[in-house]
């Protein structure tokens, strides 16, 4: 449902879903979308809240990926709106940031990585513009932060894995983004990697910026999340970890799934 | 024919052979750019089915032509015309890839075969009409070039120009594509536009190249010089300008060996020059070619051989392999005798280190997507970070004595 349509359909007197109205880094309303005729989602409503890093968590085939490539616009929604504070995407697309999965892209590409972080700062270079000693500069310290400084020569394919998800991330950073959207950025890497990409994630935050993730690792969402959305192809669950994240709610998530001792394991709340 | 061939390469083999090989170069370097990006969206195949397309609309073109009472044959027209149905045919193929659940290979194939079909029929019924017995509309599947006209050497010299001017300008959001489509459309780049642009680039380079080497092999120009170029380099950019040089220099060679001798057909004789500067990057380029790889196998195994013997130096186990033996020799870690130098000990201890490091390595699953360079051999500083290694050597414990 694009905003003309909400329009139009208000002079009529229909009634249908109010636009979004407020200006949260992320409002997803009825966000429905299919691959073929199966919804891959079903009407998700969702708001990130400002300054908030957010799991979204869920089992295989739940949708996670989808929810975040219908919200970049990399999926064309049957239905639906997704705002980004306040606006549609494309008014405000330089104030997200997008890794994808690492799995996503060919690693044999002739490329290197510092090409690749510079890649992040597209918008700013434009078609014509000659690559400035300030970009490269730019660059160079979002490797530093994701600690990959000494590797910006090599070509991206000799990267081992975590490696690999680092140079996305510092990619995503050099966007400069106040919203940064990630999908599995922990999965398949070592635990050095895991605690580098956590550490940068965290600082963002402190720098006031949102951090959505898909995330699969159960045990961790606690520790690195302070909200999380629970989806199963519909929304089963939206809040803070403390209250949502709880057995019931992985329970209705999961469905069986799940086993009751690996949610045992978890020690959550009770729901 | 070889003081024939010499004074084809300096443009001294008569006017028609000059406009040829200065057509051909710009050609060649008009192709080699832009066929660069499709195979790096590893969509070489399209090139074939657009090239197919451009067959109806030729021979359209041409009953047109006559039909207002022009001549057939004029080049422009001609390319006109097959731009149009080639055009179609793409995007046929971008419709059914897209809409349908057949598969982009499907697609063209089916488009290929049906507008090639489709294109023979009228070229067999224009040797029917009377003005078209000698149109010689069939040149134009391998291309001939003896007839070559000055209007037509411009129009390819303005056609290569602007493909290459488009692919200087268009270069950053193609690249970004090729390399991470998913990641462009969320910067706002409109994927499939710049995916209509490759496959635009490449088509105007097909219509151009129609008259030098024809529809049928216009395909090698677009994506040999692209493989050719890859075996050189890790760089977009320098993959690009290397495909730009070594199609450009395929027309222009492959021209004036054609112009040298009269039985040597220009199109084909480009394409093979173009392979032939294609095994000659498979097997001597420096960073992916065959011999490199060879010689790397080789330093590689010295390397292990120096391992292996540094280790047994650790554990005082007697060496009797000849070539760890030479290769300690070689570099100063033993005597003649066998007895370990001071290097020796020192670099042993250092081997120690690196072979306790790795086995953490593997015991923490670091090795998830390992690559060639985590081999357990090269000095486990150049391919892991610091944070990786110090939570290495966290796990390593304090240094120990080795070697005594």
């Amino acid at each position: 449902m694009t905003g003309r349509a909400v329009e139009v359909a208000a002079q009529d007197g229909r009634i249908l879903q109010q636009p979004p109205a407020d200006d949260s880094p992320l409002a997803v309303r009825g966000l429905t979308v299919s691959y073929g005729d199966k919804p891959a989602i079903f009407s998700v409503d969702a708001v990130v809240p400002p300054e908030s890093m957010m799991a979204i968590v869920g089992p295989n085939g739940a949708g996670k990926s989808t929810l975040l490539k219908a919200v970049l616009g990399i999926v064309e929604p049957l239905s639906g709106t997704v705002s980004v504070y306040g606006e549609p995407l494309a008014k405000v697309q330089e104030r997200v940031a997008y890794v994808p999965q690492r799995a996503s892209v060919d690693w044999d590409f002739p490329t290197r990585v510092i090409d690749v972080v510079l890649m992040g700062l597209y918008r700013e270079l434009g078609l014509l513009g000659w690559v400035t000693g300030r970009q490269r500069k730019t660059a160079k310290a979002c490797l530093e932060r994701v600690g990959m400084a000494e590797f910006a020569n090599r070509q991206i394919g000799q990267l081992s894995g975590g490696q690999q998800q680092r140079v996305f991330l510092a990619r995503a950073l050099a966007q400069d983004a106040d919203l940064y959207l990630l999908d599995e950025p922990f999965a398949g890497v070592d635990a050095a990697t895991e605690k580098a990409i956590i550490d940068v994630l965290k600082s963002l935050k402190a720098d006031m910026k949102t951090v959505v993730c898909v995330h699969h690792d159960l045990a961790t969402v606690s520790d690195y999340f302070d909200h999380v959305l629970l989806i199963n192809v519909r929304k089963i669950a939206e809040g803070p970890v403390a209250t949502t994240f709880t057995a019931e709610n992985l329970q209705r998530t999961y469905g069986g799934r799940l086993a009751t001792t690996h949610i045992d394991e978890l020690r959550l709340p009770a729901g | 024919m070889w003081t024939t061939f010499l004074d084809a390469l300096l443009l001294q083999a008569g006017y028609n052979a000059a406009l040829v090989a200065i057509g051909a170069a710009l050609l060649g370097i008009a192709a080699g750019t832009s066929g660069t990006f499709l195979f790096l969206r590893k969509r070489a195949l399209v090139s074939d089915a657009i090239a197919h397309a451009t067959l109806p609309g030729i021979g359209l073109a041409f009953i047109l032509m006559v039909a207002l009472g022009g001549d057939g044959r004029d080049l422009g027209g001609l390319m006109l015309g097959s731009a149009v149905t080639a055009a179609a045919g793409l995007l046929l193929v971008e419709w059914t890839a897209r809409e349908t659940r057949l598969s982009e290979d499907a697609a063209i194939g089916a488009v290929l075969s049906v507008f090639f079909g489709f294109g023979i029929v009228l070229l067999t019924f224009i040797q029917t009409m009377s003005s078209g017995r000698q149109a010689g509309l069939d040149g134009l599947l391998l291309g001939s070039t003896a007839g070559m006209l000055f209007q037509d050497g411009i129009i390819i010299a303005i056609g290569g120009v602007l493909s290459v001017v488009a692919v200087y300008v268009l270069r950053r959001p193609m690249t970004l594509v090729a390399f991470d489509d998913e990641f462009a459309e969320a910067s706002g780049v409109n994927v499939r536009h710049v995916d209509l642009a490759i496959m635009g680039l490449v088509l105007g380079v097909t219509v151009i190249g129609l008259k030098i080497v024809g529809l049928i092999l216009i395909v090698a120009m677009l994506i040999i010089p692209a493989v050719a170029a890859r075996f050189w380099t890790e760089r977009t950019e320098h993959v690009v300008l290397g495909a730009g040089l070594i199609g450009g220099a395929s027309g222009y060679i492959g021209a004036a060996l054609s112009a040298s001798a009269p039985a040597l057909p220009t199109g084909p004789i480009i394409v093979l020059v173009c392979a032939l500067l294609f095994g000659l990057s498979l097997l001597f380029a420096p960073i992916r070619g065959v011999l490199a790889s060879v010689l790397r196998h080789r330093r590689f195994q010295v390397r292990v051989h120096r391992r292996q013997g540094l280790l047994a130096l650790v554990h005082g186990e007697a060496i009797h392999d000849r070539m760890t033996l030479a290769v300690l020799r070689r570099d100063g870690l033993i005597r003649a005798d066998g007895v370990a130098t001071d290097d020796g000990r020192a670099q042993a201890a250092k081997a120690l280190l690196d072979e306790r490091r790795w086995e953490i390595v593997r015991q923490l699953h670091f090795a998830d997507g390992i690559k060639a360079s985590l081999d357990g051999l090269t000095p486990i500083e150049e391919v892991l970070t610091r944070d990786e290694l110090a939570e290495i050597d966290k796990r390593l414990g304090p240094p120990v004595v080795v070697g005594e």
